[in-house]
């Protein structure tokens, strides 16, 4: 990058003047788009909705938004005393921490089975298919699977039915609600992975492999001692990349349970969306800036581990 | 050779139950609502009918929602193949106090999760008056901090000797970038056009909070409130489901090259 930029040769010529910093305002043209819409509406929104979650600020005072009470961190108190947040950051937790593993490890099979000697043309095949629920729309998706789990005109609960298995209300039992969307998920997202590890695996040099079979490694050997390490830089993205949109997993419930039952499928960004149309701003401000910071958090971490070790 | 049979068979598996969703569904929703429900399932409609997509259209008033996610995307992707490549070519291209601040700032935005700025976007918007319009749905994301990305990647690799040619012969900045950088962008641009077609076709958080009135909701946000007021209509939800999944699916068929490419230049740089 700089070595293309920086061509002592080319900078002095009195026609460049693009070049010299002092004389950059060409520059700033280009790039006004960019600071204008970050400055409006995303550096400037992130940080009035700090200063809102210090407020008592309701829909009503959109107004006069200046008008407002102030109440220090009360917001943050009432979020960790509030039963459902707990139950909707607990959710959220557990669907991050069950999903990543099973979204990567789909991910990982079916790159691995796509390097594995396939003719081109099936490769392409089956990648296309395996990709295609990535790129819909997750309230399209809902809907289907919803029609799909129905206990009664679902066609799942009927075959399951042909073979004498009495099938569970899928969506609307406490114990089966929150599972049906971590498969769901793992199901839509897969795609993404498997495109990112394909793409890895195709760029391992041969010789690596070719090296381990003269020393005798078998099948699974060359899996764990060649292709994981290789692997890591892409792993490492797919799990900060994908934690980091589970994190905020909100589509999938709003659709399929709004939530329920009692609550079991509430995430986190979904209790943030119910407080907003309730119009409890500064609240849903601070729910907002928790999960910021622990999304924040979370990345910040998986970089740290994966550049140890 | 045996061990390639075993793979096909796994591979074949796995992609009947990854497409299964779609098939039943799609196959479902010319089934009249009656055979839709019936036990035992039948696969392929006895009885094959529209009147699930006409009903969609009278009673959802889906033609509107369709008409409003077209609008919608269309504006954005040609926003942001103007924007993004103009400032990722001053990104890639030109030099400037606090470049790298800025390219930094383009990757927070990127990490920002639209839940944590929905409420003071909402409040800001409303506060411009542009609550329920199309001019609210957009200006947030007319110019993405990923298509910035792809597009610096992209113009970056451009050679220098081609600008700098250019502006010996005295062309200006607009000049050059008009007709030189951005016919040389064709390949990125097909590319971003329909990330961002994708991306705004599906989203659904937005839209839904800032379209507050029927005749202003997109596909997903129509789709979203018709579900949860007739939950049990399955007919007509799997052919709203159906009409908001298709039209990505015919471009993805037609077009995959382009979006892998886009998923892989994301991915790996």
């Amino acid at each position: 990058m700089a070595t293309t930029l920086e061509r002592p040769a080319l900078r002095e010529k009195p026609s460049l003047k693009i070049g010299k910093p002092g004389n950059s305002w060409v520059a700033w043209i280009f790039v006004l788009p960019f600071v204008v819409v970050f400055v409006v509406f995303w550096a400037g929104p992130l940080l009035a909705g700090l200063g809102m979650s210090f407020t008592d600020m309701r829909s009503t005072d959109v107004r006069d938004p200046l008008a407002v009470d102030v109440v220090g961190v009360e917001n943050y108190l009432r979020l960790f005393d509030d039963e459902l947040m707990r139950k909707a950051a607990l959710n959220t937790l557990i669907f991050v921490v069950t999903t990543l593993p099973l979204t990567i490890a789909l991910g990982l099979a079916a790159a691995v089975a796509l390097n594995s000697g396939i003719a081109r043309l099936p490769a392409a095949f089956f990648r296309l298919g395996y990709y295609t629920p990535y790129i819909t729309s997750i309230i399209g998706i809902a809907v289907a699977w919803r029609f799909l789990l129905d206990p009664d005109a679902g066609p799942v609960n009927q075959f399951l039915g042909a073979i004498g298995i009495d099938g569970p209300a899928w969506l609307s039992d406490e114990n089966t609600a929150l599972p049906v969307i971590i498969v769901m998920t793992a199901w839509r997202s897969f795609g993404f992975d498997m495109v990112v590890l394909l793409a890895a695996l195709q760029g391992i040099p041969k010789e690596l492999y070719e090296a381990a079979d003269i020393d005798g490694a078998g099948r699974w050997q060359r899996f764990r001692s060649v292709t994981v390490p290789m692997l890591k830089p892409a792993l490492l993205f797919c799990t900060v990349y994908s934690s980091i949109g589970f994190a905020q997993f909100m589509e999938e419930p709003l659709v399929m349970t709004r939530g329920g039952p009692a609550g079991a499928t509430t995430s986190a960004s979904l209790a943030i969306y119910n407080q907003f149309g309730a119009g409890a701003y500064g609240y849903a401000g601070a729910a907002a800036t928790v999960l910021f910071t622990v999304i924040v958090a979370l990345a910040l971490l998986q970089f740290r581990i994966g550049r140890r070790s | 050779m045996k061990r390639r049979t075993s793979t096909y068979v796994l591979l074949t598996a796995g992609l009947l139950v990854v497409i299964f969703p779609f098939v039943w569904t799609m196959l479902a929703s010319f089934k009249p609502e009656g055979e839709i429900r019936q036990n035992p399932p039948t696969l392929l409609p006895a009885e094959w009918t529209t009147s699930n997509y006409t009903g969609l259209f009278e009673r959802m008033n889906m033609g509107t929602a369709f008409l409003n996610s077209a609008i919608v995307a269309i504006a954005l992707v040609v926003a942001n193949l103007l924007l993004c490549s103009m400032v990722g070519y001053a990104f890639a291209k030109l030099r400037f106090r606090f470049r790298n601040t800025l390219f930094g700032l383009v990757m927070v935005q990127m990490m920002v999760p639209a839940i944590v700025v929905m409420v003071p976007q909402f409040v800001l918007i409303a506060k411009l008056g542009l609550v329920n319009t199309f001019l609210g749905i957009v200006l947030p994301f007319v110019v993405a901090p990923l298509g910035i990305f792809m597009m610096r990647q992209f113009i970056a690799d451009i050679p220098d000797e081609l600008i700098q040619a250019a502006r010996v012969d005295g062309a200006r900045e607009f000049r050059i970038f008009f007709s030189i950088v951005l016919p040389l962008c064709r390949p990125a641009l097909a590319t971003l056009g329909l990330i961002t077609f994708m991306t705004s076709w599906n989203n659904f958080l937005w839209p839904a909070v800032v379209a507050q009135s029927e005749d202003m909701y997109t596909l997903p946000v129509a789709l979203a409130i018709f579900s949860n007021a007739q939950a049990t209509q399955y007919g007509l939800l799997i052919a709203g489901a159906v009409v908001v999944v298709a039209p990505i699916l015919l471009l993805f068929l037609f077009l995959q090259r382009y979006f892998v490419q886009g998923i892989a230049s994301t991915g790996l740089k």
